[in-house]
């Protein structure tokens, strides 16, 4: 499959940074710098420097317990960070709160998924397009006409972005209820109803069969593509993210040990030492 | 392109619409009829304000899914800002004195919402809990120690004693620990049914709208909510006041349809009493509320034959139905029950 979508070519962006060419001429859309954090005594993640290209789907993978998680939760702002910075499109995010950092572009996914399990799906991605609906408290209750006139293009919105997923039919279940597979692509249909530039992806293919994983790789491609966001996604199958992602950047004890392209990872010995250990010499 | 029809939740909103005409309706029919007993009678006005305050609770537990123990806080407010309100207005007409009293306790409870709401909305869960808790004890305290009165200069108040030297002609309405006495009786019936219906409809509206999306969001997940850039406080904040509002109006009609009312009277136990009635019909379950509240607001009256023992039934009945209401054995033999009737139903066609 990865042979139907040929791999740019990477290029160093400012210094250790690689993003693929077609970005070159733009800002990052996401740009760390030499970010870190301490739980009491443990560096969780340490000199953590990344940049991701405008288009770009970008990889973050790693053993458990690499830190990878707690990278997303540090670009969401779920944690301060204890050093370094995070820009998103160029705006530096010290200070901001996960909601601000949402409004700033930012949406993300979660590893064990969090829906808003006793709404219905409609009612899930509607809550994602929250920001673009507008009208007041009031104007709700009162169910005036402003009200009508945004909740029906809420509604349209809910399902076009349903239907990436081939999901239209499923709005009025509950959210809850869904099967596994389905609950994690209405999380990624919500976010992407936050009008997002880049989308974190936490594990995306957990739980899936090969053919959802395949399907979900045809979709997160589809998606860059319609919607002209990055992607980063952080994923333990690797068939999913040598296939799909352009750049990727390995993890491990938090810390950055090898950035490039899906083939350069897979040759890369510290990777594979990572991952599988080291032979016994002798 | 778009037929518009109903989704669950709007019919579930429609019936539970029709069952308080259809209660109204007939409680009226019976009370012309003379059928009504006159304790019964006396009861209408407070039933349809345990009924508004198990509803705004509602709105606080069930949607906004935080647990509050001061909720007689709110209604407290409301109950004496109204009847003050109502003694003081010049209005000629009994009904209108009644709208601007339930609007003023309304405000002023709202108001006593967010003066709570901004410091304490930050706390989650049991802690949360812990200081509405105290917010209703100090309510208490504040309203025993609290003097109005008016004369032809308009209104004057004291607090802590009693300094205040009216003209002549002058009125104590307030009068601390004693609470106002001689209230002039002008909550109706229907009054209280508009109160219901109006609080029905604002709480389904705003759960049916962008806002109520927003709370409930912050209620099934709040990190989701955020990741997604709902501002927390503010919807936590909005949900607070607007049940603190309702509370407000609900102490109002309550207060002006007793002779006296003293601040004792909203006490912890009241609140526990209206957290009862969320619980038992159910959380974010409207038309739950409103039959709870209905039927354990009778049930003391209707158990006056055990006289001494009243209370203990009382508290006997309250764990039967609890019991049965959570217990899955028990549920799911009423549903096969249901589903047994339906497909007799089924096979007799």
């Amino acid at each position: 499959m990865s042979d139907m979508y040929p791999k740019p070519k990477l290029v160093p962006v400012p210094s250790t940074n690689i993003i693929p060419e077609r970005d070159v001429g733009k800002r990052p859309i996401l740009e760390c710098r030499h970010l870190g954090i301490d739980f009491g005594g443990l560096t969780a993640v340490d000199d953590f420097n990344m940049a991701i290209g405008r288009t770009e789907i970008a990889g973050l993978i790693g053993p458990n317990g690499a830190g990878k998680t707690t990278v997303f939760n540090l670009l969401t702002k779920v944690y301060q960070p204890t050093r370094g910075t995070v820009m998103v499109d160029g705006r530096d995010t010290a200070g901001k709160s996960t909601i601000q950092v949402s409004h700033m572009g930012v949406a993300r996914t979660f590893q064990n998924i969090r829906l808003f399990n006793s709404l219905t799906v409609e009612e899930n991605v509607k809550i994602g397009l929250h920001n673009q609906i507008r009208y007041s408290a009031l104007t709700g209750v009162l169910r005036l006409p402003a009200f009508w006139r945004e909740e029906r293009k809420a509604h349209q919105r809910a399902l076009e972005l349903l239907s990436i997923f081939d999901m239209q039919d499923m709005a009025g279940y509950q959210a809850g209820s869904l099967p596994y597979g389905a609950q994690r692509r209405l999380e990624i249909v919500r976010a992407l109803a936050t009008n997002p530039s880049l989308l974190l992806l936490d594990e995306p293919a957990a739980g899936m069969n090969p053919s959802e994983t395949a399907e979900l790789m045809t979709n997160i491609r589809k998606i860059r593509d319609t919607f002209q966001i990055a992607i980063m996604l952080i994923e333990h199958d690797m068939n999913l993210v040598m296939g799909v992602c352009e750049g990727i950047c390995v993890l491990n004890f938090g810390r950055i040990i090898a950035k490039g392209t899906p083939d350069d990872i897979q040759a890369n010995p510290a990777v594979i030492e990572a991952y599988l250990g080291k032979r016994k010499e002798g | 392109m778009n037929k518009l029809h109903l989704s669950k939740a709007s019919r579930v909103n429609f019936a539970t619409y029709a069952m308080v005409i259809a209660a109204y309706a007939v409680l009226q029919f019976m009370g012309g009829a003379g059928i009504l007993s006159a304790t019964m009678r006396g009861q209408l006005v407070p039933i349809c304000a345990y009924v508004a305050m198990a509803l705004s609770l509602n709105l606080t537990v069930g949607v906004l899914g935080e647990l509050s123990l001061g909720h007689a806080g709110f209604m407290s407010v409301g109950a004496f800002a109204g009847a003050v309100a109502a003694a003081a207005l010049p209005i000629p007409s009994a009904p209108l004195r009644l709208a601007a009293a339930m609007a003023a306790g309304a405000l002023f409870a709202a108001l006593a919402g967010a003066l709570v709401g901004v410091p304490v909305l930050r706390l989650n869960g049991d802690y949360l809990a812990i200081v509405t808790l105290a917010f209703g004890q100090i309510i208490k305290s504040i309203v025993e120690n609290l003097y109005i009165g008016m004369d032809s200069r308009g209104l004057h108040t004291s607090f802590l004693e009693n300094r205040l030297t009216l003209r002549e002609g002058g009125l104590m309405i307030l009068n601390g620990p004693m609470g106002i006495n001689g209230i002039n009786k002008i909550s109706t019936f229907t009054a209280g049914f508009l109160l219901v219906m109006l609080i029905l409809v604002v709480i389904f509206h705003l759960v049916g709208s962008r806002t109520g999306r927003a709370i409930m969001a912050l209620r099934d997940n709040r990190i989701a909510a955020e990741s997604v850039g709902i501002p927390v406080t503010k919807y936590k904040l909005m949900a607070f006041v607007i049940a603190a509002a309702m509370a407000g109006a609900a102490g109002t009609l309550f207060a002006l349809g007793q002779n006296t009312i003293t601040a004792s009277k909203f006490d912890f136990n009241t609140s526990i009493l209206i957290l009862v009635f969320v619980v038992l019909g159910g959380q974010g379950r409207m038309w739950g509320s409103i039959i709870a509240a209905a039927l354990l607001t009778i049930l003391p009256e209707a158990l006056r034959e055990f006289a001494d023992y009243r209370m203990l039934v009382y508290a006997v009945v309250l764990i039967l139905v609890m019991l049965a209401t959570n217990n899955p054995t028990l549920q799911g033999f009423f549903t096969s029950l249901f589903r047994k009737n339906k497909r007799k139903e089924a096979a007799g066609k």
